[in-house]
């Protein structure tokens, strides 16, 4: 086999389809980035659920001499509900620590959160602050235990969990996961119709080549390669832009602008880089080799 | 060398067989004329003989090799013994003669040394010499021709298959081309020819085998075109 007589088939077919390799090229470089930035929304995901779960407390707001909730039952929380509440939580064996906070330390912990902002701080009433039960869990994502065993508790004015929030953030996010990987469903489905169709063509425009190759008896290979190495070749190139916008798309919005702005959120490294990557860019060039084959198949009599 | 026994081919399109019961026998170093009207079957031979088809029914044993029970990872090598020309040349126009004729070899994988000695070696025996660097569409009709022989024959193979060779040439041109082919049959290689030229199976007094709507109509060792037994 000579191969540099293959590899300059190869080329001459590039060049006659310029504008359709481009196409192709630029499909597989989209839908690349697109499958990647739905990896690395999913990466993004567990690492802030890493960073949370770690820190996050259920706090236990008891009545206070305002409260309006049923389970008030119109005064504050009285001693015996109180020490009702903290043997409850300590039974649970979800619950590893718990704390108590008072309205004097809320109205402290709230001084010293607001520092910047005097204004707020003067029309808080301390009284108005709710005492409450900080609690850790061994778990973090099963807050909502607490939630439900303390559903109608007397002198329990409201269960809270910053997981709430944080599930709101998770849910936007695999979000745009799933809008990630749909779109590059679509995007994978587009790049397939037009291999098929790139290869097609070159296999049109290059019919007296093989129709001589198949008479004077080249051998099946020889004939078909250099379509398939097209293929790879395209996959590669697009794998490349693929990458390329990806890396730009992180470090744009992740590193420019997300994470100069949000310092309570973990973001992503690139720690990505060298497994995901060549995992991505492996997995374009085997799929339209793939797609070539399966047209070359087809439509090259041998 | 080529041996048909009780050979039919129906294509799928076609209610009528383009071969029926077909029984021929070539020996080595034969030149035959393949005689008949368009549509009676001749190029349905030629074409079973590449196995670019496979017969419906019957046997067909090519270079001691069964065509009908032949694997298609086999055809390659048994298509480099043989050599096929055209009507309409079916030369790449974006090549030179020279790299036209390399063309043939490369895509076997001869080697570098094989193509430099054979190229311009078969460019001489077909009277091209000097003519390597040319474009096929600055050559008269009969010089292509003569390029797409050299073409089929620069791998000396021992079966040479002519698919109306001079369909579109003058008779003076014809003339020339038939030599050629005559000569290449005299070194030892089978010659079957398709044609409708009346003049040349006249003027070459060799082997003819007429079909007729699919049939072999007539099989005579020295003939001549138009004979009405």
């Amino acid at each position: 086999m000579r191969m540099r007589l293959v590899l300059k088939e190869m080329g001459v077919g590039l060049r006659r389809n310029l504008s359709l390799t481009f196409a192709v090229v630029i499909t597989v470089a989209i839908s690349l980035a697109l499958v990647g930035a739905g990896i690395l929304i999913r990466y993004q995901v567990n690492e802030m659920k890493d960073f949370w779960y770690g820190k996050i407390n259920v706090s236990v707001y008891l009545c206070g001499p305002t409260s309006t909730e049923a389970t008030c039952a119109g005064h504050a929380v009285t001693e015996a509900e109180r020490t009702a509440i903290r043997a409850k939580l300590e039974s649970l064996p979800v619950v590893t620590q718990v704390y108590y906070e008072s309205s004097e330390a809320a109205y402290a912990n709230a001084k010293r959160l607001f520092r910047n902002s005097p204004d707020l701080i003067k029309n808080i009433d301390p009284a108005a602050l709710p005492e409450s039960f900080r609690v850790k869990l061994s778990d973090p994502k099963r807050f909502d235990v607490i939630q439900s065993a303390f559903a109608g508790q007397a002198g329990v004015q409201q269960v809270q969990t910053q997981s709430d929030v944080l599930k709101k953030l998770f849910k936007l996010l695999n979000g745009f996961q799933l809008g990630a990987f749909f779109f590059a469903v679509a995007l994978v489905v587009a790049a397939a119709l037009l291999i098929f169709n790139a290869i097609r063509i070159a296999a049109f425009s290059r019919r007296r080549e093989t129709g001589i190759m198949r008479l004077v008896g080249a051998s099946r290979l020889y004939v078909q390669l250099p379509f398939l190495l097209e293929g790879a070749v395209v996959g590669l190139i697009g794998a490349i832009g693929g990458a390329g916008i990806l890396v730009g798309i992180k470090w744009l919005f992740v590193d420019k602008a997300l994470r100069p702005n949000i310092a309570s959120i973990n973001f992503i490294g690139w720690d990505w880089v060298p497994t995901v990557l060549p995992l991505l860019a492996g997995g374009a060039v085997l799929f339209s080799v793939l797609a070539s084959f399966v047209t070359v198949q087809r439509y090259l009599r041998i | 060398m080529i041996k048909f026994e009780s050979v039919s081919k129906v294509y799928p399109t076609s209610p009528r067989a383009a071969l029926a019961d077909v029984d021929v026998t070539i020996g080595e170093g034969e030149f035959v004329f393949l005689v008949g009207p368009s549509g009676s079957g001749k190029s349905t031979f030629l074409r079973l003989v590449l196995r670019e088809e496979r017969p419906t029914a019957g046997k067909i044993v090519v270079m001691e090799t069964d065509l009908t029970r032949l694997k298609n990872r086999r055809v390659p090598a048994m298509r480099r013994q043989m050599g096929v020309v055209f009507q309409d040349f079916r030369l790449l126009p974006d090549r030179n003669i020279a790299a036209n004729i390399a063309f043939a070899l490369e895509v076997i994988g001869r080697s570098k040394d094989s193509v430099k000695t054979l190229v311009p070696e078969t460019l001489e025996l077909v009277g091209l010499e000097g003519k390597a660097q040319r474009m096929p569409d600055e050559l008269s009709g009969g010089e292509q021709q003569r390029v797409a022989i050299a073409r089929a024959y620069v791998n000396r193979p021992r079966l040479l298959l002519a698919d109306e060779p001079t369909g579109n040439l003058d008779p003076g041109t014809s003339v020339g081309i038939m030599k050629l082919l005559d000569r290449i049959n005299r070194s030892g290689t089978t010659v079957v020819m398709a044609t409708h030229d009346s003049q040349i199976v006249d003027s070459m007094r060799r082997r003819v085998i007429e079909l007729d709507a699919g049939h072999v109509v007539r099989d005579q060792a020295r003939g001549v075109y138009g004979y009405a037994p």
